[in-house]
């Protein structure tokens, strides 16, 4: 038996975590989450700002990272739509633009009176890395000529940004970012330098890196789904019509499949361990 | 010929009866099929229409927006009105000169018999092909195979297009085109452009990027050094002050902090006490541990190995949330297999 168990192909154990999976998602497993300190301050960040406060959404992923971090966007957006604030979106990825795009179709359909130019705006893929966040913080006229669209900013169509110089004059930075250039970047080249106010969202694998930035550099963080998911528990009890809403608990759906997962990993660690000791007691 | 082993015979069976299975379904209740929804763009000159706008020279371009019966949120258009933000609607005379496409935005399956929704063989097409996909892409798992690598061939192709196109409607036009001729720009790609009249100063990038692109010629590629020597020397100016400041000097400063937490009723805070110690005891550990002109020996052996420990945690704390991370991808992989794909699962009601 123990050679057996000492064989086993690492092939069966991919089956294994698929079928595990599988079944957490066929089935639609989900448990109960409860909400950490840490989601509750950057749920209270965005509730404490006055109503119609000016906030940049940069969303600086893409496909690869969409699975962790559009239910993420998808409820910070919610929560910013709900309190009337006026967003700013932007990406510094070239594969970020479908990301603003999701978002943006939350906007369309479940806020259909907010307007392009008054109420959001959509400045696009913003190329040029850190060097974008800087002239946007220092002056933004030269650079930010035109929407994603390619209307101009400083147009009649665009009351949000007419006249404004950089984004120093948002109330809150937001950036939801999968990697480099990302949220690491914004606290660098904005909010540490600029001491604005700063909200990020990132990948558990990311996480680690943002950590010693709170709370001085970066008021709060969402460290990955799991936060996510306290974040629409925290919508829903806030907002109590995100409860039957379409897509309010994309996060909550992804954390069943990730406790099994954890489980079946905890127990094949636990196991690993146990033949070991086995085999060296036997010699 | 050489005849397949018998594991090879076996997996090719498999793969068979699973196309066959799913050709049985996509006949039998169509799952995959992708909708898309029209949505009409238009920019009219605004100059004969608004008053501010009566007395510029060159066009002044304005999103107009449909006019539709009360009640009607879809469908074809009975005319079109400039929507300002703190005015009432202007409506555009019927002959008036536009600018106009139509954009194709993802739709789901309940909202088929929309008038403004139909079926998308191009995006039923793209669902198909990201299902076969990401059945390649895991297929490593079981080892290195030809659709694997069809997979990976496709993926680095089709990124580096996107990003060419991606770069030049995004960068090149508006930024380096724009700059230098502004009239052709709004003219041709981006209608509101505002820059009034050129800026030589453009002509700069214009020639660093030519130069960059002087790799490709058989002779001079040395040329290309240049402008890798000058973005290397941008990037290292504009990051160091602002690095240094941001994880080095405010990271000092995040250290600083009381051992003696006072609550704000003025009674003792054991655990914000307990957590600030932890912090400095695990900084001041760590940098002793790569603290390597004396030896690690004694009391620095001591303080060297909590060091140790300290990174130990931090490294299991990173891997705890990487593995996080990768099993939330391949659980939303799953998802869009067996919902978006195979319609075996609905859980947000798009069908």
């Amino acid at each position: 038996m123990l050679q057996l168990l000492n064989r086993i192909d690492r092939r069966v154990i991919y089956l294994v975590m698929l079928g595990a999976l599988s079944w957490a998602v066929l089935a639609q497993v989900q448990f109960p989450e409860e909400k950490s300190e840490r989601t509750q301050v950057v749920y209270d960040t965005i509730e404490k700002l006055p109503e119609g406060s000016r906030v940049l959404v940069s969303l600086d992923y893409d496909p690869a990272s969409s699975g962790e971090l559009a239910p993420m966007s998808a409820a910070l957006v919610r929560h910013l739509c709900e309190r009337k604030h006026k967003l700013y979106f932007m990406t510094l990825w070239e594969r970020g633009g479908g990301m603003i795009r999701q978002n943006l179709k939350i906007l369309k359909e479940e806020y259909p009176q907010m307007m392009e130019g008054r109420d959001y705006v959509n400045l696009g893929y913003r190329p040029g890395l850190q060097v974008a966040i800087r002239n946007a913080m220092s002056d933004m006229r030269s650079d930010f000529l035109t929407d994603a669209r390619g209307v101009s900013l400083q147009g009649p169509a665009m009351p949000l940004t007419r006249g404004m110089k950089s984004f120093q004059e948002l109330n809150l930075l937001v950036c939801i970012g999968g990697g480099d250039p990302g949220a690491k970047q914004w606290v660098q080249f904005a909010a540490s330098a600029y001491g604005k106010a700063m909200i990020a969202g990132s990948p558990g694998v990311q996480s680690p890196q943002l950590q010693p930035y709170i709370p001085n550099q970066l008021t709060g963080m969402l460290g990955n789904v799991k936060a996510a998911a306290e974040y629409e528990i925290l919508l829903i009890k806030g907002f109590p019509q995100f409860e039957s809403r379409t897509g309010s608990r994309d996060a909550q759906r992804r954390m069943g499949p990730q406790l099994v997962a954890h489980l079946l990993i905890v127990s094949l660690i636990a196991l690993g361990n146990f033949i070991y000791f086995l085999e060296r007691r036997a010699g | 010929m050489r005849t397949p082993s018998r594991e090879s015979q076996v997996w090719m069976a498999l793969f068979l009866m699973g196309l066959l299975g799913l050709g049985w379904r996509a006949l039998a209740i169509g799952n995959g099929r992708g909708y898309v929804r029209a949505e009409d763009y238009r920019f009219v000159d605004a100059r004969p229409l608004l008053p501010q706008h009566a007395e510029a020279k060159a066009p002044v371009w304005v999103r107009v927006y449909p006019v539709r019966p009360p009640g009607v949120t879809t469908g074809p258009a009975t005319g079109w009105q400039i929507i300002q933000p703190d005015a009432p609607p202007i409506r555009v005379p019927e002959n008036h000169p536009a600018v106009a496409w139509t954009h194709h935005a993802p739709a789901v399956p309940r909202e088929f018999g929309d008038p403004a929704v139909r079926f998308s063989p191009a995006r039923t097409v793209g669902i198909w092909t990201a299902g076969f996909l990401t059945l390649f892409a895991l297929s490593f798992l079981w080892g290195d195979n030809p659709f694997f690598k069809l997979m990976q061939a496709l993926v680095v192709g089709t990124s580096a297009g996107y990003a060419v196109v991606i770069a030049f409607w995004s960068q090149l036009v508006p930024n380096l085109l724009g700059n230098l001729w502004p009239d052709l720009v709004r003219s041709w790609a981006v209608p509101g452009h505002s820059a009034a009249k050129p800026d030589w100063l453009y002509l700069v990038p214009l020639g660093l990027g030519i130069m960059m692109l002087w790799r490709l010629a058989p002779v001079g590629g040395w040329i290309s050094r240049w402008p890798l020597a000058f973005f290397v020397g941008l990037m290292a100016g504009v990051n160091l002050v602002t690095v240094f400041k941001a994880d080095f000097v405010q990271q000092i400063a995040n250290t600083i902090l009381p051992l003696v937490v006072i609550a704000p009723d003025r009674s003792f805070d054991p655990w914000g006490s307990l957590k600030n110690i932890a912090i400095l005891v695990s900084v001041v550990s760590s940098l002793t541990y790569f603290f390597f002109s004396v030896e690690h020996k004694g009391a620095v052996g001591f303080v060297a190995r909590i060091g140790v420990c300290v990174l130990m945690i931090t490294f299991g704390f990173s891997f705890g949330f990487t593995v996080m991370t990768r099993i939330t991808i391949f659980s939303s992989r799953l998802q869009f297999i067996f919902d978006d794909w195979l319609w075996l699962i609905d859980p947000l009601g798009n069908r």
